[in-house]
Parts: C-alpha cells; sequence; structure tokens
C-alpha cells in the first residue's frame, strides 16, 4: 500500500532548487523544478553516498556536490558520469501547498 | 589491426580505455597497470571508515569484459618505442599500438635525510592499509608536509586517538593552492583539535622512535609519513625520447612529442596560451584530460580547458577550489550558512572561486560560480559579495549578455 507522507511546504524549497528529507530513518531529496513542479528521489547519489539536496538544480538536471555526477530528477537516470546508476524516484503531489511523496 | 593502448589503471588510464568505446571506438583496447585488481578510486585512500580503508572500484570487474577492454593488471610496461609503434612488458611480450596513452601518474617523492626510508608514503591502497594498520590510539605519528594529503591525513589520525605532529619547511599549511585565509581558517582547526605543527622547519633525521628537527628539536613519533608532494612518473616516456620536463610535455590536445602517443593526468605537463606548462594532480583533471585525449586518440582536435577544480576535506570541513586563485587577483568574500566563498577577479573578469564550509554547504555556489568564469562573466563585485543575490541570476544575466 502506498504511504503518502508530507514532507514540507512547497514554499519551503528554492524554485530550481532541492532539500533533503529524512523519514524512516532514510533519506530523500525532493526538488521543486523551474515550472514548481515537484519531484522525490532517493536521496544520496549512486556513486558515494554524498546528499543530492546539497547540489546544484539547474533545470531539471541535479548534480553531486562531491563529483559532479548528475541526475534528471524526474525520472533518476544518471545523466553524467561518475554516476553510472539510476537513482530511484518516487510520486509527489502538492495538496494545499504541502508536498506529500509516496514513499511506499 | 593494431589497437589502443593505455599505460596506467588508474583514474585517467581506466576512465580513457571506457571513454575510447564511447567515442566510437571499436578496436582492440589494452589496459596496462602496475598494481594487482580492480582499477580502484584513490579519493578514498586518505578517508577510512573505523580504520577500514575502503578500495573502491572504479568501475565494477565485468565492465571491462562488457566493453571489450583487454585489462592487464599487475603488469608493467618495460619500455617504448615510437619508431616500430611498439610497448614491450616486463615479461618480454610486445605489444603494437596504433595510439599510445600514457597516464603513468605520479610517485611520492622521497624524502632525502638520514633514516628517511623510515617514512611512509601515501598513494596507493597498500600505502594507506600499511599506515592505518600502524595508527594507533594514543602511538603519536609524525607527518612531514602540511600539505593537503598531509592535513587530510592529521585530520582522521587525530580522530583516531593518535597525537598527530604535522612538520613543514613552509612557514604556513596549504601554501600551494588553497587561498591563505582558507588555509589559516583549515591550520586554526587543525591546532583546536589538538594538531601540533611544526613550521618552518627541516627534517634533520628520522628514528625508530621520532624525528628530529633541523633545529634540534625531538618530535616523538612511532609512525612517521612522508606526504612531501608526487614526482610525475616521466621514465618510459623520458627513455623513449619524448619530451618531458614536469611531466610528459604535451600540446593542448595532450600530444606528447612523439607522433601518436598522447599523455593525460598526473603525469602529463600541458601546455597553456601563454607557453607554460601546467601539470595538474587532481581527480577531476585525470578524468577530463581523459576523456580530451580518448577523443583526440581518435582524430579530434579538442584542445584540453577544463578549469581546474579539487576539494580537500577536513573533519567535517569541506574546501572546493574551481579554477587557480592567485594572490594579485581581486579577492571577493561572500558570507555563507555554514561557511564562506570568495571570488577572484582578474581585471574585472571572474577567474578563480573557492568555498570552505560545513560538508558540501559550499559545494552549490562553487559550481555556479565555476560556471561564471566558464561564461566569461565581468560580475558586479558588490553583488558577489551579497549573500541575498543567487549566483543563479547572475549566471542567467552573463549568459544572455
Amino acid at each position: 500500500m502506498t504511504d503518502w507522507v508530507t514532507a514540507c511546504k512547497l514554499d519551503d524549497i528554492e524554485q530550481e532548487g532541492a532539500i533533503r528529507f529524512d523519514h524512516n530513518s532514510r533519506t530523500y531529496a525532493i526538488y521543486r523544478g523551474p515550472d514548481d513542479s515537484v519531484w522525490c528521489t532517493a536521496g544520496l547519489c549512486t556513486h558515494e553516498a554524498i546528499h543530492l539536496a546539497d547540489g546544484l538544480v539547474m533545470d531539471f538536471e541535479v548534480e553531486c556536490p562531491k563529483h559532479s555526477g548528475a541526475f534528471d530528477y524526474r525520472t533518476g537516470e544518471a545523466l553524467r558520469l561518475p554516476a553510472c546508476e539510476n537513482l530511484r524516484t518516487y510520486p509527489t503531489e502538492i495538496v494545499n501547498g504541502e508536498v506529500r511523496v509516496a514513499l511506499g | 589491426m593494431n589497437g589502443m593502448v593505455i599505460i596506467g589503471a588508474g583514474e585517467c588510464g581506466t576512465r580513457a580505455a571506457f571513454a575510447l568505446r564511447e567515442a566510437g571506438w571499436s578496436g582492440p583496447v589494452t589496459l596496462i597497470g602496475t598494481e594487482p585488481g580492480v582499477p580502484y578510486e584513490r579519493p578514498p585512500l586518505s578517508k577510512p571508515r573505523d580504520g577500514i580503508v575502503l578500495r573502491k572500484p572504479i568501475c565494477p570487474p565485468e565492465a571491462f569484459g562488457n566493453a571489450g577492454i583487454h585489462y592487464l593488471a599487475d603488469c608493467t610496461a618495460r619500455s617504448l618505442d615510437p619508431v616500430t609503434k611498439t610497448v614491450t612488458l616486463e615479461n618480454g611480450e610486445v605489444l603494437p599500438y596504433h595510439r599510445l596513452l600514457l597516464a603513468t601518474g605520479a610517485t611520492p617523492r622521497r624524502l632525502i635525510c638520514r633514516g628517511g626510508d623510515r617514512a611512509l608514503n601515501l598513494r596507493s591502497h597498500a600505502d594507506a592499509e600499511a599506515i592505518f594498520a600502524r595508527a594507533l590510539p594514543g602511538h603519536p605519528v609524525a607527518i612531514i608536509g602540511a600539505g593537503l594529503i598531509g592535513m587530510e591525513l592529521a585530520s582522521v589520525l587525530i580522530r583516531n586517538g593518535a597525537p598527530v605532529h604535522v612538520i613543514d619547511t613552509a612557514p604556513a599549511p596549504l601554501t600551494r593552492a588553497v587561498p591563505s585565509h582558507f588555509a589559516a581558517q583549515l591550520h586554526q582547526r587543525h591546532q583546536a583539535e589538538g594538531v601540533r605543527f611544526h613550521l618552518g622547519q627541516g627534517v634533520a633525521e628520522i628514528g625508530a622512535d621520532g624525528v628530529a628537527l633541523a633545529d634540534g628539536t625531538f618530535v616523538p613519533a612511532d609512525l612517521t609519513v612522508a606526504a612531501i608532494g608526487v614526482v610525475p612518473e616521466t621514465g618510459l616516456a623520458k627513455a623513449a625520447g619524448l619530451a618531458t620536463g614536469n611531466g610528459i610535455l604535451t600540446d593542448a590536445e595532450l600530444r606528447s612529442s612523439a607522433p601518436d602517443i598522447f599523455a593525460a593526468g598526473d603525469c602529463a605537463a600541458a601546455v597553456q596560451p601563454d607557453g607554460s606548462h601546467l601539470r595538474q594532480e587532481s581527480w577531476q583533471n585525470a578524468r577530463t584530460q581523459a576523456e580530451t585525449a580518448a577523443r583526440n586518440m581518435l582524430g579530434e582536435s579538442q584542445p584540453y580547458a577544463a578549469l581546474p577544480w579539487f576539494w580537500s576535506d577536513q573533519y567535517d570541513l569541506g574546501l572546493q577550489v574551481a579554477g587557480q586563485p592567485r594572490p594579485e587577483y581581486h579577492m571577493v568574500r561572500r558570507p555563507l550558512p555554514g561557511g564562506e566563498l570568495a571570488f577572484y577577479l582578474n581585471a574585472g573578469q571572474l577567474v578563480a572561486a573557492a568555498g570552505l564550509g560545513a560538508g558540501n554547504s559550499t559545494a552549490r555556489e562553487v559550481k555556479l560560480a565555476e560556471m561564471l568564469i566558464l561564461a566569461g562573466a565581468r560580475p558586479d563585485p558588490a553583488l558577489l559579495a551579497d549573500s541575498a543575490i543567487n549566483l543563479k541570476s547572475l549566471l542567467k544575466s552573463a549568459r544572455a549578455a
């Protein structure tokens, strides 16, 4: 069963930005795109355990702050080495200005 | 058909092997490495977790087979002949090449003093294991060299409970590539953690129980590590008559002085627009030069133009430097939550940037600064200094200009 969790308010995330969200001892990254769409991926880079929310978000791409591996945060696709494994993604919705993610 | 041969299976050589495939080369690729086992990443070597030195493979072992890369581990190239276009291995085997890449890296500079052989070095996984196996809580360690490796090592060892002494002939730590005010902050942090510094001091002798300094001071140590820099591995190139200096000299497209032989990574000194040669020793340089060299080995003519970039982790502090900050540049400082940025302007143009702060807290801004530099931006120093101004907006206006 899908477990919808309220993560933050939309306004907590800068446009073209990301924040870290920890839940049940797991860590996620929640992104706000340039078009105000909201996305959620696993929080750590697949190359090394680095929090992606510290990385630069440009358009729909997040870049790992350590080794510059890059992902499309909408699909989780690894776009640039050294990251070669895709990120897991999670569905999101915005309800009354709150961001909810399905972590099932 | 003769294939591509790469000598050196560190970050650079390994990356080049895969980059050749990505760029469309379907002929043979042979990667020759002197160390046993699968090629591994070096950055984790100075950052063990719970005393365990991670041997993180650069790629999964099966990736070589999948990409049709012939990887020869534990194998040393004895000589190369640019006329017959062959490499001779230690076992006598002769490998002909179509194009050759020298990615031979660098080796630690040896300490020249009495007892110098007692000092361990940190370059390979085996080196790291030897150091951390001997670094025990309560047993003093002397680190000779207050550069990035020496300082990273000091931060790990003191947290492991070893008394740590850092010795350097320079009057301050991190004088080479780190902005001086960040170097001073890191120095203070090390002192606050209990690291003892002996600066402006030469080493007279390394004994079984410590290090005698030139002024007569004795630094007790059960373990001595020399971290006084590296020298490029140019032996093969020099013996084959290639032009060498501080590294294997290359043109802007990473070609050596011999036809069909390229050089990249720590061993390569690439010509700069002002005619000088620049040799870099960073993870990023190893990878990006590998990619440029691979494309040029396949007939392209791309000059290597990546901006130098490196990072260093000490305690919970992360340092990142993009470009080459120089004291003569105009420096603009910007405070950040948990850290600080420094921008460097040369005649109004942004040419370098650095950040120091908790964890990766400055990484995003350093990356944006790097993009501003590559865009040729001439930002208003007042805007750079103002934390309320988003660097992304400066980037958008720079790109629109």
